[in-house]
């Protein structure tokens, strides 16, 4: 393990630099200085990815364990501390992060929602918030510092979707608050206990002590110690991811949800989820995650079916893209409990994907929805003759999702599917087999989408005249549109980058399977 | 000589650089420019095709494997032993390919260029075009499964977005075009569903998707062939894999060849160091077991699952039964994209794949004779269906995937350079049918414009449509040259001696027959399905040339039919010119032919590459049988359709009626395959779809689950809390502290008089008190 | 002859006992007033005598608080007074009882 520093970290800076931009706005007047404070915000978030960019060069991806690491102490008499260092499993999730909220932040300017209902410099300013926590918890190494990001995240998405969303837009931010809530709190009574057990809530600690076995929690049954605390961390992760049957708030609080909120929900917070399971539920209980992941699986490839198969029947576009999460992320669930590299790789890497591709579906959805005011389906036809920069766009984003070959999705798809092919741990052939049914059937709602927007005969007087793309719409596009080459053409410096963290990660889950089959004669 | 094949990256290059221009510039370059890009772009392809087939005439047909400059790594994981690189494999087998893709390619662009003509979206469609190539040539290139399958998608994709292209017709066409461009992606997709699972069986029984690894010797066979004493190279094929192996390597020890072929055998690379095939052929010698996670399978039943997945895409991707529903639909495409896409390149695909993979089909027996049978199946099926269409496009169509049955059984017996030549006969007479069908309707659509020119404002027929077959006729005098190289395309496809068809399917018929002499009942079965294909084809193709070109015109757009311009009946002519010499490419000994053209050119130049690859014997019987039984059915079809009887009075088939009808009738409706993919798959997934959404996901799980008992519950919850426990309990607290500080107050404030004296007397009373409690204890003192 | 300091107590108290009873008893606001002054200058009496009798200064003070006080409240009482009257046209006291409870 790499040092651990006392000294200012660039993760530090990272997380920081969107409170710095809260902090200045906070001094600036919505009256006189509207433009100064969206292009401030943008700044801002524009800044954080820079340096983030900084910290993947300063970034040594040979290393298997925590890097750039910043340690201090913040509740010494309790053994928390604020500690926060990035590994191959998070680093891409920050970048993921910073690369996605200056296109949300950009994408707001010409948000008609946000001109309407005014209170702009808190909207900013609840941005840059957002961004703070959702860097804090890919960063945090202390698992109360964790569990306090992970919670200030539901502040601002709550004001966000409560605020300046659709209709019904307080019953989905309280459905979304209550969910998550109820989730977590499991998480924090494991997180206590764990705490406690070790005396030090510093992730790698725990670790290091699990390792050295002075420091164990019984695996005996689905009911043993370790099982349930397994759980704890998982309800809480499962429900953001979510896995099925627990999405039931995804569709409200997508739909509901500003253009901006839906692309940080889908694009980030969901991956928040996923992220928890590897780096928590894996590396701390890797025998509970053993005797977990045949049923976890069977969850993951329901999610990864009905999702899809709930998708083509939507009328309404944002919940068609609402419901195709639930089978995206079907498949990174599916590829962590594969537990071996190929799946748990595919599955970061998903992430990264499913955040672009998806929070893609929703930008160009929202650019959509400022044109017609409407996201039913059947009020669109043959936009392509009018639009075709932005029909070749969606296009693009549309078979990504899909997972095109050479497109980032399928590079996502086809390791995590490979892996869970070869997984030890289940009836991967068989498992497999219905994982992969789920291609076809994204095929068939992601075409039907397109179909129904951009194909067809241009037959509705409303559709006739739309504007084209605004400078800015490109601008937050065409970012997407080449991450999405890059990562499908070439992926491999992706994996370089988790390639030794996963690595360490799987060793650690092999241990125990070996263990325990040697405890099991 | 060695930095030849380091071109080959060009050859998908060029089209990508064409794509671009037109996808930004190509508005700006107009009509003449965007097709002269994307033509141009093909034909350096085609160039650089030419030079490497050059390059492994040359050098011995020794393979070479290329990786691009630039993009070198794709799939890499270190630490999980995932090695998938872009990388390109230039051998006998990817280079036909990349020959007949894109000369048959440059051809069409150029009628393209015609044919589009006055398109609004012309620099699109080129575009497009040269992004099918593009990923078409990625297909044949890719020295792995998975580079193959970017490029199989891809041209999925591509032909999507070709079939849709007049995706905003009005009257609903439009949409209708749409659906079928769906359809032909999503039915794909089932295809590839069975392509990945293919693959990650291959991935985890031999830890990589690549064919061959740098220095393998691809055909050890072949070895054996060139240094035995007088082997034929059918006996080659009689060996099995294991004696073949010990005497290669004696061969390989005796050098004759040394100096362009060192080496003759693998087996001096450890299995890490090969391919799929070679590793499938050493380890089918111990037959050892393979696992995945909990699941142990022999290697033989693995190979079987490899390749019945396998299939499964095939039948996709080049339209066979079960899967071929989505072919006739695609004709909703521009002419030039079903000659291209769907007849030419894009639906061989799925022999190409299935000849690659060879020596994984040679040892699945079961898949060998299911492939046998579903590409019979479909032959007959297909061909019979065509004889009842009216759309001139849609009986190219079934005829296509009448044709691709043909090849599909040839790999299904074994006989894969039969295979691979139809495909290159096909690829020619089948696009010179379709670009002459093109040259037709474009020629209709001109007839209809010139009678509708007088009539301003006057409403346009509504029933014409220029594909109908029963609004033409006569055009033989009106279209002279497109009726030439029609005629030479109808007696190619037909098996008529001498053009190409004769030669491509005489071989496959010849080596079903020897199957079948071997003790293959599949043999047999293949054999009499294709002969009666054949007479179908045949019986079909003629029909259609009376129902167009001769008789009388049935309407007026075919009375004022015109030619059509050069730079369409140039591609025509270059494409007859193929199809009638294409033949001649693999002949076999047969009039003293094989003197001039060589014997067996092109089985002895694809067995480089496919490991099976044999050459039929010519079967003179079979031979005479085939070409009576086209002749024969030719002549019926002239005296069914001939002269004027080509259709009856209320606008019908003559086979329509009388004791035929019923047979006509069957055929007319497509065997309601449509009808029956719909009652059984689409229609259920769509009402389980609305049910899961509306049903299960909003009003059980989201309205009743969340909203009623959990939503509801933690109100009632709330309401139990709030009502007995917190009004009952802690307000009853709260509010009996309050009555009773109340009930204080008010008997206190009678004491508030208002009046000061009363205050002060208080004041008063209340020193005296205080006095009076200061003093008590001096008192008592 | 030396008059003790019990006959200045005695004073002091019959002083305040008559103004306490006029604050009660009166209803004239001037002569409630007139007898509130009573009573402090009964409390100042005693301070006078007592720090006479103990030598001490405090007392004096204590009455030039006291002296101070009153003027002031002589000042603020009599100007409510002006006001009430000018409000209610009387002063008697009784009529003031908008205070009750």
């Amino acid at each position: 393990m790499a040092e651990v520093s006392n000294s200012l970290s660039l993760v530090t800076v990272v997380l920081f630099l969107p409170v710095v931009g809260l902090l200045v706005l906070l001094f600036m007047r919505e009256k006189t200085q509207l433009e100064t404070i969206k292009w401030t915000a943008f700044g801002f978030s524009l800044a954080t990815f820079i340096a983030s960019i900084l910290m993947l060069i300063a970034y040594d991806s040979g290393e298997a364990g925590l890097q750039l690491a910043e340690r201090h102490d913040w509740l010494p008499q309790f053994n928390i501390s604020y500690y926060v260092a990035v590994d191959g499993l998070s680093i891409l999730l920050v970048l993921l992060t910073t690369f996605i909220m200056p296109l949300a932040i950009l994408s707001s300017f010409r948000m008609g929602v946000l001109q309407e209902r005014g209170r702009e410099k808190l909207y900013y300013i609840f941005m840059l918030l957002m961004e703070w926590a959702m860097i804090g918890v890919f960063v945090a190494q202390d698992l109360f510092l964790f569990y306090v990001f992970w919670e200030v995240t539901l502040v601002p998405m709550y004001f966000l979707i409560g605020i300046w969303g659709a209709e019904e837009r307080i019953y989905a931010a309280v459905k979304f608050f209550l969910y998550t809530v109820a989730g977590s709190i499991l998480m924090l009574l494991a997180i206590l206990f764990v705490g406690n057990k070790a005396g030090t809530f510093a992730l790698p600690e725990i670790l290091a002590m699990l390792q050295s076995g002075d420091l164990s929690f019984p695996m005996d049954g689905l009911l043993s110690t370790q099982s349930l605390l397994f759980l704890g961390f998982l309800i809480a992760f499962a429900v953001k991811v979510p896995i099925w049957p627990l999405h039931s708030w995804l569709p409200d609080a997508h739909v509901q949800a500003p253009t901006a909120g839906s692309v940080v929900l889908a694009g980030i917070l969901l991956k928040m989820g996923t992220y928890g399971i590897v780096r928590f539920n894996l590396a701390l209980f890797p025998e509970a995650s053993l005797d977990w992941a045949p049923i976890i699986a069977v969850f993951a490839i329901i999610g990864i079916i009905y999702g899809a198969w709930v998708s083509y029947a939507q009328t309404d576009v944002k919940k068609l893209v609402a419901y195709s999460s639930v089978s995206h992320l079907g498949f990174v669930v599916l590829g962590i409990f594969a537990l071996n590299a190929q799946g748990i790789q595919g599955g970061i890497l998903q992430m990264v994907n499913h955040g672009i591709s998806t929070g893609g579906l929703f930008l160009l959805v929202g650019m959509l929805y400022e044109r017609r005011h409407t996201k039913a389906l059947d009020a669109f036809g043959g936009i392509w003759k009018v639009m075709p920069v932005f029909g070749g766009i969606s296009l693009v984003v549309v078979l990504s999702s899909m997972g095109l070959p050479g497109l980032n999705g399928f590079v996502g798809e086809f390791t995590i599917l490979l892996g869970s092919f070869g997984s030890e741990h289940f009836n991967g052939v068989l498992y497999t087999f219905f994982a992969t049914l789920g291609i076809i059937l994204a095929a068939a709602y992601m075409l039907l989408m397109f179909q129904k927007v951009f194909m067809g005969e241009l037959d509705k007087e409303e559709n006739r005249n739309l504007p084209q793309l605004h400078w800015q719409e490109l601008a937050v596009l065409i970012p997407i549109v080449i991450v999405i080459f890059l990562i499908g053409i070439q992926p491999s410096p992706f994996f370089n980058l988790m390639d030794a963290s996963v690595g360490e990660l799987v060793a650690r889950v092999g241990e125990a399977a070996t263990t325990i089959a040697s405890a099991a004669p | 000589m060695e930095s030849i094949p380091r071109i080959v990256p060009l050859v998908v290059v060029f089209p990508i650089i064409g794509l671009i221009i037109n996808l930004f510039w190509g508005r700006r370059l107009g009509e003449k420019g965007a097709g002269w890009v994307a033509s141009v772009a093909a034909l350096l392809s085609f160039a650089m095709s030419l030079a490497l087939a050059g390059y492994l005439v040359s050098n011995n047909f020794q393979a070479a494997i290329v990786n691009p400059p630039l993009i070198g790594e794709w799939i890499h994981i270190a630490s999980a032993n995932v090695n998938i690189p872009w990388q390109m494999r230039v051998d006998t087998l990817s280079v036909t390919m990349l020959l007949v893709v894109t000369g048959v390619g440059s051809i069409i662009h150029i009628y393209a260029i015609g044919y589009m003509h006055g398109d609004e979206r012309f620099a699109r469609f080129f575009a497009y075009l040269n992004l099918f190539l593009a990923f078409m040539l990625i297909l044949v290139l890719g020295n792995n499964f998975l580079m193959m399958f970017v490029g199989w998608e891809g041209v999925g994709l591509s032909s999507f977005l070709l079939i849709g292209f007049w995706f905003d017709k009005a009257k609903g066409e439009g949409l209708k075009n749409s659906n079928a461009a769906k359809k032909a992606f999503i039915v794909n997709r089932v295809g590839d569903f069975g392509v990945l699972m293919s693959i990650f069986l291959m991935f985890w029984t031999f830890s990589t998707l690549d064919f061959f690894k740098p220095g393998e010797v691809v055909n050890t066979h072949l070895a054996e062939v060139s240094h035995g004493e007088e082997a034929a190279a059918e006996e080659a094929e009689a060996a099995t894999p294991e004696d073949e192996s010990h005497d290669a390597e004696a061969a390989a020890a005796e050098g004759e060849h040394g100096e362009v072929v060192a080496l003759t055998s693998n087996d001096h690379l450890e299995l890490s160091e090969m391919g799929v095939f070679g590793q499938a052929e050493r380890m089918l010698e111990d037959n050892q077991d393979v696992t995945f996670g909990p699941i142990t399978l022999s290697l033989k039943t693995t190979i079987t699952l490899i390749t019945l997945f396998m299939l499964l895409g095939v039948t996709g991707k080049s339209a066979q039964i079960p899967l071929f529903v989505w072919l006739p639909d695609a004709m909703a495409g521009p002419t030039p994209v079903s000659a291209l896409i769907h007849a030419a390149t894009m639906v061989t695909a799925g022999v190409y794949i299935m000849t690659r993979s060879n020596v994984l089909f040679v040892e699945a027996s079961f898949t060998s004779f299911l492939v046998a049978i579903i590409g019979a199946g479909t032959a007959i099926m297909a061909g019979y269906i065509a004889i009842a269409q009216w759309d001139i496009k849609r009986v190219l169509a079934y005829s296509t995937i009448s044709q691709l049955g043909f090849m599909v059984a040839a790999v299904g017996v074994g006989a894969y350079s039969a295979a691979m030549f139809h495909l290159v006969t096909h690829a020619f007479f089948k696009a010179l049918l379709f670009l002459g069908s093109g040259s037709v309707i474009h020629g209709m659509e001109h007839g209809h414009h010139h009678v509708h020119e007088d009539e301003h404002g006057a409403d346009h027929d509504d029933d014409f449509d220029p594909q109908d077959m029963r609004f033409m006729g006569g055009l033989i005098t009106k279209m002279p040259l497109t009726y030439l190289a029609y005629i030479i395309g109808t007696l190619a496809l037909a098996g008529i001696f001498p053009l190409a068809g004769f030669w491509s399917k005489d071989e496959i018929l010849a080596d079903a027959f020897t199957h079948g002499s071997d003790g293959h009942a599949d043999g047999w079965i293949v054999l009499v399905l294709l002969l009666l294909a054949a007479g179908f084809t045949a019986f079909y193709m003629w029909r259609q040339v009376e129902m167009v070109f001769h008789g009388k015109p049935r309407s007026e757009a075919a009375a004022h039919a015109s030619e059509s311009p050069v730079i369409m009946t140039g591609p025509l002519m270059a494409l007859a010119f193929l199809s009638i010499v294409g033949g001649f490419l693999n002949t076999p000994s047969i009039l003293g032919l094989d003197q001039i053209f060589g014997l067996h050119r092109m089985t002895t130049w694809l067995e480089q590459s496919v490991v099976n690859a044999h050459a039929g014997e010519f079967q003179p019987l079979i031979a005479i049988i085939a070409l009576g039984l086209a002749l024969g059915a030719i002549a019926v079809a002239r005296s069914v359709y001939g002269g004027e009887k080509a259709v009856t009075e209320d606008g019908s088939d003559p086979l329509a009626k009388g004791a035929t009808a019923g047979l006509w009738q069957m055929a007319h409706t497509r065997l309601h395959w449509d009808e029956f993919y719909d009652a059984i798959a689409v229609r259920p997934y769509n009402a389980t779809a609305y049910f899961l959404a509306n049903i299960v996901d909003w009003e059980f799980l989201h309205d009743y689950i969340h909203n009623a008992i959990i939503g509801r519950g933690f109100k009632g919850l709330g309401d139990v809390l709030s009502k007995p426990v917190d009004l009952g309990i802690i307000d009853g607290v709260v509010n009996g502290v309050g009555s009773v500080i109340r009930r204080l107050a008010d008997w206190m404030r009678q004491s508030q008089s208002g009046y000061v004296r009363l205050y002060a007397i208080s004041f008063l009373l209340g020193v005296v008190l205080v006095l009076i409690i200061l003093l008590i204890p001096m008192i008592n003192q | 002859m030396e008059i003790g300091i019990g006959a200045y107590v005695v004073l002091s108290a019959v002083l305040f006992t008559l103004g306490a009873l006029g604050v009660m008893l009166r209803r004239n606001a001037i002569i409630v007033f007139m007898s509130v002054e009573l009573m402090l200058n009964a409390a100042n009496l005693a301070f006078v005598a007592f720090a006479r009798q103990f030598n001490d200064v405090n007392g004096h003070l204590f009455v030039f608080f006291v002296i101070t006080v009153a003027a002031a409240e002589v000042g603020i009482g009599l100007a409510l007074i002006v006001a009430i009257f000018r409000t209610k046209k009387s002063i008697n006291i009784d009529s003031m009882n908008q205070l009750k409870g």
